[in-house]
């Protein structure tokens, strides 16, 4: 059927539990009594929605890594343009209502003396405008980015250091006063989105089920990427780029589209991120954060789609444990982490269940057909796994 | 139907290639007609490989003219996707397959159809398509492995893979190096029998050091050294030449 090919096997465990997640969590906050066992608390659920927003970005460095063999160590960048799209919006919904009380300028302007509100500025009050450049913005930026890259045929490591110089440069433009984004501080402080204060827990329950909602739509999306003949000329790409070329692709422009749609899901993440934790600032576009994004990719499952959000979950999860009790050392066991997923979990959490299931369910013939669109042996170390 | 006069499909012209001031071509000509089979014969490192990267826009020559279909196409300015999708198809020296696909998804992807990137994104398989992929299957005998993945099957078949893919695409003009490299004898036979049937309807140019299957193909014959052609004719005319006995046969 054609739904078994799109989801695959753990896509349809997957998309389930998202939709149950979008549903049950906000229902058990807002509905249930204070003292109830079973209640999400308050605080639990822009944290959980956070997560979500985190898997949606995981997903979409997947997309590029798993499939296109792209690592990309610089998605950072457009998840943080995502999320400045959206905080400018944030910004403009306070209207008069800062502490300088300034009817047209945000705080940080009035501050800085801005006279006038700058150009790059305009259009955002209006949600939709400010929805189009959380995807534009990331869209842009990829497609130059890619143009120039894919076309110079930079591969490899040395594709992977210019996307980290790339959201470097972005880190320290965003870290100036006169970029007119807020400096170091950033923008935060937010009232309103779409009239609705971002701070009640109304809205903090829609913007999870929104989260959520985005999370099982980027995940068919991927999916119905991943599974078309694109998705295996992508994987040819992986695995034999020249090889593809001579037979008739033309590879620059199958990278870049992939390259570009990857960037737009990262800044749908990040602008989903942005009201639920209240702040976006230059830290964001820091390189280490596009380097945890590919281990929470890593400890997933590469090329798994499912397994790098599921990633992303678990180990921000670990993350937010962590850094309750030991501060000092989430870094050292993040790298940890790292290095014996590597060496003893190369395929990644669902990588390596998918495997054992498959071996155990099916240990002598292999149909593949449903197996469509998982970008299979490939370990986080880049090298293809020998069949056995 | 064709006419009377057929123009070259492929013409080299004095290409030379130049990789830090060694000349792997030196000034070679060469000229294909539509259905001809050739063989390419040499010693290591005489250039065979080299000319082939020139004809399908792997590396530009450093002088001289390669041109496809009676020079309406410049193959020194197009890039490789380019000349794939002019019809030249090509198999390496190492067999390479997509090792991750399944045989059946290797044809596919090398079946001839709009290469780019929407048309791709949005393709249905069809009942057409399904059909061509059979008949290739049966023809390179894999029809049984066609759901497992090409990283399992043997040498010998990746070879031949690698061969129904080149078929695949339908090119006017098949470039084939080393396809004997690491088979049987039976193999190679069988491989000979391939080639000779695929040249029925279009051009092929074979790569080989193996002397039984190049006697097996019976076409006209190339002989490269040091970048140059050193002799060209019947396999027995090459072989009787001194020079060609004394650089690459005699040793
Ligand atoms: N990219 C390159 N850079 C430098 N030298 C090269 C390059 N490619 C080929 N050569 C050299 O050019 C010469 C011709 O190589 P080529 O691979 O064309 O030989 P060949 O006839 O195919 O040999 P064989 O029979 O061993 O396959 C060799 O000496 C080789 O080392
Ligand atoms: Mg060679």
């Amino acid at each position: 059927m054609i739904t078994d090919r799109l989801l695959g096997r753990s896509g349809a465990v997957f998309l389930a539990i998202v939709l149950a997640v979008a549903v049950l969590v906000p229902l058990s906050n807002l509905a249930l009594p204070a003292g109830s066992a079973l209640r999400v608390p308050d605080y639990m659920m822009p944290l959980l929605g956070k997560y979500l927003c985190y898997a949606l970005l995981a997903l979409s460095v997947d997309l590029v890594w798993g499939y296109a063999g792209i690592l990309s160590l610089g998605h950072g960048a457009f998840f943080a343009l995502g999320g400045y799209a959206m905080g400018m919006y944030l910004m403009r919904q306070i209207g008069a209502r800062g502490v300088y009380g300034n009817p047209v300028l945000p705080d940080f302007m009035v501050f800085l003396n801005y006279k006038e509100l700058p150009w790059f500025w305009q259009g955002f009050d209006h949600f939709p405008f400010a929805a189009l450049m959380v995807l534009a913005a990331p869209g842009l930026l990829a497609f130059v980015f890619g143009w120039f890259a894919f076309r110079s045929r930079v591969t490899g490591v040395y594709l992977s250091i210019i996307t980290q110089a790339m959201t470097y440069a972005l880190l320290l433009a965003f870290f100036r006063n006169d970029m007119g984004f807020g400096g170091n501080n950033g923008l935060t402080d937010f009232k309103d989105i779409l009239g609705f204060p971002v701070q009640a827990q109304g809205t903090r329950a829609a913007l999870f089920f929104l989260s959520a909602v985005a999370l099982a739509g980027g995940f068919l999306l991927c999916r119905a990427v991943v599974t078309s003949k694109l998705g295996k000329v992508l994987v040819a790409i992986r695995d034999a780029e020249s090889r593809t070329r001579f037979i008739g692709y033309r590879v620059e422009t199958y990278k870049l589209f992939v390259w570009t749609l990857s960037a737009m899901l990262a800044g749908v993440a990040g602008a989903l991120y942005v009201p639920q934790v209240g702040i976006i600032n230059p830290s964001e576009f820091a390189p280490a954060s596009s380097i945890e994004t590919v281990i929470w990719v890593a400890v997933g499952g590469r090329g798994t789609l499912a397994g790098a959000a599921l990633g992303a979950v678990v180990v921000n999860a670990g993350k937010t444990w962590f850094t309750g009790v030991f501060p000092e050392v989430w870094l050292f066991a993040l790298g940890l982490l790292f290095v014996l997923v590597t060496l003893l979990l190369p395929k990644g959490i669902l990588g390596t269940a998918a495997e054992w299931w498959t071996g155990r369910r099916r240990p002598a013939v292999r149909d593949l057909d449903d197996e469509d669109g998982v970008a299979r042996p490939v370990d986080a170390r880049g090298a293809p796994v020998p069949a056995e | 139907m064709q006419t009377t006069t057929t123009p070259a499909l492929l013409y080299l012209d004095a290409v030379s290639v130049v990789f830090d001031g060694f000349r792997a071509l030196n000034n070679l000509s060469l000229m294909i007609g539509p259905t001809e089979m050739r063989a390419i014969i040499g010693p290591n490192g005489a250039g065979k490989t080299t000319m082939m990267d020139v004809i399908t826009g792997k590396t530009r020559p450093t002088a001289g003219q390669a041109t496809f279909e009676g020079g309406r196409h410049d193959l020194t300015t197009l890039d490789e996707a380019t000349i794939a999708q002019l019809g030249i198809g090509r198999k390496f020296q190492t067999p390479t397959v997509f090792e991750m696909h399944t045989v059946e998804d290797n044809l596919r992807l090398a079946l001839k159809a709009d290469r780019r990137t929407f048309p791709t994104l949005f393709a249905r398989r069809s009942a057409a398509e399904r059909e061509r992929i059979d008949a290739l299957l049966e023809r390179i005998r894999l029809t049984d492995s066609r759901r497992r993945r090409a990283a399992e099957l043997s040498h010998g078949q990746k070879q031949w893979l690698e061969i129904g893919m080149l078929l695949a695409q339908e090119p006017k003009l098949l470039l084939v190096d080393e396809p004997a490299a690491g088979m049987t004898d039976q193999e190679t036979a069988d491989t000979a029998d391939l080639l000779r049937e695929i040249a029925r309807t279009r051009a092929v140019v074979v790569v080989e050091h193996d002397m039984v299957f190049v006697r097996d193909l019976g076409v006209k014959v190339t002989c490269l050294h040091e970048g140059t052609v050193l002799a060209e004719g019947s396999l027995d005319q090459v072989s009787a030449n001194e020079r060609v006995v004394e650089v690459y046969l005699g040793r």
